[in-house]
């Protein structure tokens, strides 16, 4: 379970201030695949980065099983963020290192012992059905197998929360949507929480049970996927939708 | 006289080669943490401190700043407190990985800087220490451009022991200041020449060939 209270978060810039959350209020609950949608700018990395604190919140809390991360000193933000996996939209796997060793590097980090590392490899690149690639380097492999690389990765050490930025925005289509199948598995599988932001409804649409819409900053809409799509209440899920139903109509199926 | 040429080419060269070594392990020992020191505490990096690596980008600077010649001459008193003397190979391995440390600090930071933000966030997003960030990711990463970095290097240190040979440091340099431009000895300013020029070839071909190598992994197409 994720609680946030409250949340903002302000860019200092020489030109000037920009507030980028503003009194952001939510909740994840366990197991669920919660999605933040929102166009270009609106705020959604800044959100998410806020929940391990890659991105420092000026005021509310975040807590995460009951942990407030919010609270935590420095060692402890490095033991709690052990627990919070997080994929990318440019992966940012490590190229000096194979797949079984980018992998591998969390665990290390984590401390555990040679031979456990190696059997825990194992174990989820099989999950993620890279077997036949640990000895590969991200350089040989496709956008797909990277991102699969980075959900084993973000999943070795047992994460209770799977952070997700953009994770398909790099793909095409068809790759998307069997990174967002795998990540529907995980979420069965392992029973994991995942919170997942992007700017395409179709990703949405696949495999999120909720919703919020993060417009300037601030959360405009939040509720079951079905709801929100089928009576949007805001102008900004109103507009998205209009331009899905659009691209649809125009026979570019999202 | 053209028997004793060799044996005495071979002694300079051995001094050269170990005033080379010596220094750029020194130079290494010195730069490096300097080097990534600069690149951690920059502003949004891993150990962000503006003070801190503001003092430490002006000490760079001001070192680099003196002339090879006076560094040497100022540190004289170093030298002669760390090795007891101020004449010889390691009294000049002092200055001479004084003045390389803060060029090496340079070129490290340049590589290290080169490594992708996303691939420090990723770590730090996995619960990374700092010192798990340099030794895990940054070197790592920019393994093959430090390579390089350090070829370079090496080579700036060969020259600069030249001039330090100039002054009392021995090997080749001082042999070339010594017989081929007091005495005349066209030949043997002729053969320190070439032996530096082939010894600062192989040096950068090692280099190259190094580099190359660690980068094929990262950059195969499979
Ligand atoms: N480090 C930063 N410094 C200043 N402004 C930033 C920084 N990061 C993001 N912003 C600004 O905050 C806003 C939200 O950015 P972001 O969270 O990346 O949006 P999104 O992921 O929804 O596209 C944008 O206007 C962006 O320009
Ligand atoms: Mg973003």
């Amino acid at each position: 379970m994720i609680t946030i209270d409250s949340l903002n978060k302000q860019y200092h810039t020489p030109r000037g201030s920009y507030h980028a959350l503003r009194d952001v209020t939510l909740q994840v609950k366990k197991g669920d695949i919660f999605g933040i949608i929102g166009l270009s700018g609106a705020g959604k990395s800044t959100l998410i980065r806020c929940l391990n604190r890659l991105e420092e919140p000026d005021s509310g809390s975040i807590v995460i099983d009951g942990r407030e991360i919010t609270g935590l000193a420095t060692h402890e933000l490095r033991d709690a963020r052990k627990k919070i996996g997080m994929i990318f939209q440019h992966f940012n796997l490590l190229d000096s290192r194979t797949v079984q060793g980018n992998v591998a590097f969390p665990l290390e980090l984590a401390g555990f012992p040679r031979k456990e590392i190696t059997r825990r490899v194992a174990e989820i690149l099989d999950l993620v059905g890279l077997s036949d690639k640990a000895g590969s380097y991200p350089a040989q492999l496709s956008g797909g197998q990277k991102q699969r690389v980075g959900i084993a990765r973000a999943l070795a050490n047992h994460p209770e929360v799977l952070l997700s930025d953009e994770a398909t925005s790099a793909l095409d289509p068809q790759t998307t949507r069997s990174i967002l199948e795998l990540l529907a598995d995980i979420n069965r599988k392992l029973g994991l929480t995942i919170v997942l932001i992007t700017h395409e409804m179709s990703v949405i649409r696949q495999i999120c049970g909720k919703v919020a819409v993060l417009d300037r900053g601030e959360i405009v809409e939040s509720g079951p996927v079905d709801a929100v799509f089928s009576a949007p209440s805001s102008a900004t899920m109103r507009l998205f939708l209009e331009h899905s139903t659009l691209l649809q109509g125009s026979g570019a199926g999202i | 006289m053209n028997e004793d040429l060799i044996p005495m080419l071979l002694t300079g060269f051995g001094e050269t080669l170990y005033m080379v070594v010596l220094s750029t392990v020194a130079a290494v020992v010195l730069g490096l943490p300097l080097g990534v020191l600069v690149v951690i505490t920059s502003t949004g990096h891993v150990l962000e401190s503006p003070r801190l690596n503001r003092v430490l980008g002006t000490v760079i600077n001001i070192t680099r700043s003196f002339p090879f010649i006076i560094m040497i001459v100022l540190l004289l008193p170093l030298s002669r407190f760390l090795v007891g003397t101020t004449l010889g190979a390691t009294a000049a391995a002092v200055p001479l990985s004084i003045a390389a440390a803060p060029f090496l600090a340079r070129i490290i930071e340049n590589s290290l800087k080169e490594v992708d933000r996303g691939k420090v966030e990723a770590a730090l997003a996995m619960g990374a220490t700092p010192l798990q960030i340099v030794r895990k990711v940054l070197i790592p990463e920019a393994l093959s451009s430090l390579v390089l970095g350090l070829t370079l290097a090496v080579i700036t240190i060969t020259g600069f022991t030249a001039t330090a040979g100039a002054i009392g440091a021995g090997g080749l340099g001082s042999l070339a200041i010594r017989y081929g431009y007091m005495r005349y000895r066209e030949d043997v300013m002729f053969a320190t020449v070439l032996i530096l020029v082939i010894f600062v070839q192989g040096v950068q071909w090692s280099g190259d060939r190094l580099a190359r190598r660690i980068n094929r992994n990262q950059h195969r197409l499979g």
